[in-house]
């Protein structure tokens, strides 16, 4: 259970940013990997493109479009916080953040981007 | 006659909660509780308040998993069920049931350089300080905090890295910083931009929600993170 201190939507998005980043983290060696394949010439490189056609890589592509831009507002946001003067709007950029996030989510499920 | 479920922190870290029934008033907050359970229950139950009206920041206990001042805290408030769990506040050691030791607190208030030191003898003549200086108004924004660790039991940071200064004394720091008067201006954001100090704050604002006074301990550290930043770039830092 939560402790009861962190309900509140200052810690919902430092657990999103967190969370987020650690997703990328894990991505990223993964996304060179895929990319170095291309040194192993070209086949090698479109055989994987191939495959990341099926419906479960396409559906994690969605997932890491949305940990990118909840991880991108979420960053933009703390820069916000630390470095411009204080605004009491703080809750409706957590807002913002979260649904530009879930919009660029939802604009790769319908293929519009 | 309603009567409340009250649970009870007795002994040290190693202790456990004991239950009471305490009787349940249309008006009375937790204090009144804890009070009620120390003078019929059990007088060697202990814990610490002085003023009861929320002006000395001494009966800061953790009640249902939130630290509060237990005198500003009506019980029908955080108990709708008749059920309150009373415990030492968090993040500190506990001397004996509730009352929390709160000197690890105020040796970091120390740490942080929030004192006050006179640029000018008390022969000089006084300088006029506008209440509408930035400066001022940022101090004046800081300065209400009655050092109740409140802040300071509410902060994940706090609990995850044991040194950190914490919100209560960065807060001190930051208003310490804005008085244009201090003569010990760069000391403060030497003291705060240690490995302790202010870069540490996640700005979770698990601080600013809990305050009893409504201060904002996150906008006062983003304020110190800004000035120590800058003053790096100047130089000033070493």
């Amino acid at each position: 259970m939560m402790r009861p201190t962190r309900k509140h939507s200052g810690y919902w998005a430092f657990l999103a940013h967190r969370l987020s980043g650690l997703g990328l983290a894990l991505f990223l060696p993964l996304h060179f990997l895929a990319l170095g394949t291309a040194i192993q010439g070209a086949a090698k490189l479109n055989s994987f493109l191939e495959w990341t056609e099926n419906p479960l890589a396409k559906f994690a592509e969605i997932i890491l479009v949305i940990l990118l831009s909840a991880h991108l507002t979420g960053g933009l946001r703390l820069l916000a916080l630390e470095f411009l003067p204080w605004s009491e709007r703080q809750k409706t950029w957590i807002s913002i953040g979260a649904g530009i996030s879930l919009a660029a989510g939802l604009a790769m499920l319908f293929n519009l981007i | 006659m309603k009567t409340l479920d009250v649970q009870v922190w007795r002994g040290d870290e190693t202790g456990g909660f004991e239950k009471f029934e305490a009787p349940a008033q249309e008006n009375q907050t937790v204090l009144d509780v804890v009070t009620w359970i120390q003078r019929n229950a059990d007088p060697s139950l202990s814990y610490r308040f002085a003023c009861r009206v929320g002006m000395c920041g001494s009966c800061a206990m953790t009640v249902n998993g939130r630290p509060r001042w237990t005198c500003r805290t009506h019980v029908s408030r955080v108990a709708k069920d008749g059920r309150l769990k009373i415990e030492p506040l968090l993040n500190l050691p506990v001397i004996k049931d509730l009352a929390s030791d709160l000197k690890p607190f105020f040796d970091k208030w120390n740490a942080a350089r929030g004192t006050f030191e006179a640029a000018i003898k008390r022969e000089d003549p006084l300088v006029p300080i506008s209440p509408d200086q930035p400066e001022r108004a940022a101090a004046n924004a800081a300065i209400e905090c009655i050092n109740c660790a409140v802040c300071y039991s509410a902060c994940d940071m706090v609990g995850w890295k044991p040194s950190y200064l914490g919100p209560a004394a960065l807060n001190r720091a930051w208003a310490a910083w804005n008085d244009v008067r201090n003569d010990n201006r760069l000391d403060v954001l030497k003291a705060v931009s240690d490995d302790a100090g202010c870069h540490n704050c996640h700005s979770h604002q698990s601080c600013s929600e809990h305050c009893p006074v409504g201060l904002n301990p996150t906008l006062s550290i983003a304020g110190l993170k800004r000035a120590t930043s800058k003053a790096l770039l100047k130089g000033n830092l070493k």
